[in-house]
């Protein structure tokens, strides 16, 4: 099941170029451009493991995109990896704009699970195939 | 094929205006001017050559400037982050002004993330190193430097077109650092010398400072200031537009001083913008001078 979030969710994953105008389009506004990955594709989490440090000061795509495929060394086909803009201006402290960037090759998707409660009533909740398997040996 | 309107071309790239501005603005300098020029050409045939479909690899813009104190080699470097952008070879006009205190680390395994770091921020425009041959320590083998130097070189040679690299320095020293590191003298395709200056340019340099800061000569102030060039040329440590620098500074210290004893007198703007001669020959050069001729 592919998994979707954020900016372009609707859009096949965007490429390298791509990529590369959407974080100068950040720059240019002046947001701090994060990569960001996780393992654990559960929609409601939201604080995913961070790559480096925030990019207040590149001026340039190619710094982030530099830093994109460091990323990917370590990181590529086993994590989801998104790309997240900060705007640190006063009233707005808070991300702008992220959209995955690179996903694991399969993605096994989710399991919905019921659970029997008081009289008929039911709760449902949804569980990710891949965290049964311990962090780190996931995809 | 069709012909090619080079002069359109030449026009719309605004490149006239560049020249121009940097005529204007930079006193002397002819062959930084010249190289500079050299590069716009190259740069506006370079994309003409692209739009018929002539392929070259784009040109390597690594610069080193050498030459005496105060000959402008901060200053171009500042300026040619805006001239490649407005060429269109560099794709933010930023400029990346760093020392070695910037790229070397303290300790084991500091340096290679400090020096990325900052070729990192200085990608899509200029990095700007001034006084490069602290780089190279050869006296001590343990110096992190050339640790530095390595990075610096596989990013010139594999990230041409991200950054272009200036690097500046007094030019003996500059000549030593190159012969003791020949990767680096070869990765860099534009060598320029900054001449020293000229009397009559000096004193064409210090008549636009002043006219940046909106004060002037008066006519014998004008002959004073060229008997203390000729006088404080002679003397040692002598660093060209920068000893202008100061020499005017001090002028406008004793300009000052002559206004407020003179408190009780009507002061006019004029006389607020005018440098006298008195101001000139107060200084310390000219006693020198008298004291050193027999």
């Amino acid at each position: 099941m592919r998994i979707t979030q954020g900016t372009f969710s609707f859009l096949p994953d965007l490429t390298d170029d791509q990529i590369t105008r959407q974080i100068a389009y950040c720059q240019r506004n002046g947001w701090a451009v994060n990569i960001e990955f996780t393992d654990d594709p559960h929609p409601r989490n939201t604080y995913w493991e961070m790559w480096g440090q925030p990019m207040f000061d590149f001026k340039d795509p190619a710094a982030v995109l530099y830093e994109l495929k460091e990323c990917r060394k370590v990181h590529k086909d086993r994590s989801y990896i998104r790309v997240s803009a900060f705007d640190a201006t006063a009233g707005w402290e808070s991300v702008r704009l992220s959209f995955i960037a690179d996903r694991p090759l399969e993605e096994p998707g989710f399991a919905l699970q019921r659970q029997e409660g008081d009289g008929r009533s039911i709760r449902y909740t949804t569980r990710a195939y891949a965290t049964d398997k311990p962090a780190g040996d996931r995809y | 094929m069709a012909d090619i309107d080079l002069n359109a071309r030449f026009h719309e790239s605004g490149i006239g205006a560049v020249l121009a501005q940097l005529d204007a603005e930079l006193v002397g300098l002819k062959p930084v001017k010249r190289r500079i020029r050299e590069i716009a050409a190259l740069l506006l045939v370079d994309k003409l050559r692209r739009d018929v479909g002539l392929t070259a690899q784009p040109p390597t813009l690594h610069m080193s400037f050498t030459g005496n104190p105060g000959t402008g080699k901060t200053t171009v470097a500042a300026r040619m982050a805006d001239i490649l952008h407005r060429l269109g070879y560099i794709r933010s006009n930023h400029l990346v002004s760093v020392t070695r205190d910037d790229l070397v680390g303290q300790y084991i395994g500091h340096t290679a993330p400090k020096t990325k770091e900052i070729l990192k921020k200085a990608m899509g425009g200029v990095l700007f190193i001034d006084e490069a041959y602290y780089l190279y320590r050869p006296e001590n083998e343990r110096d992190y430097g050339q640790e530095s130097i390595e990075i610096l070189l596989q990013v010139m040679e594999s990230r041409r077109d991200d950054l272009v690299v200036i690097l500046a320095g007094y030019a003996d020293r500059m000549n030593r650092f190159f012969t003791s590191n020949p990767g680096f003298r070869s990765r860099i395709a534009h060598h320029i010398d900054f001449p020293d200056y000229e009397p009559a340019e000096l004193l064409a340099i210090a008549e636009l400072m002043l006219q940046d800061q909106n004060y002037r000569f008066s006519p014998p102030a004008r002959d004073a200031f060229v008997r203390y060039l000729d006088a404080r040329m002679q003397q040692p440590h002598f660093s060209n537009a920068r000893s202008v620098r100061n020499a005017l500074d001090r002028a406008r210290l004793r300009q000052a001083v002559r206004l407020f004893d003179a408190r009780d007198q009507p002061l006019t703007p004029e006389a607020l913008m005018t440098l006298e001669p008195g101001e000139i020959l107060a200084s310390r050069v000219f006693t020198v001078a008298a004291g050193a001729a027999p």
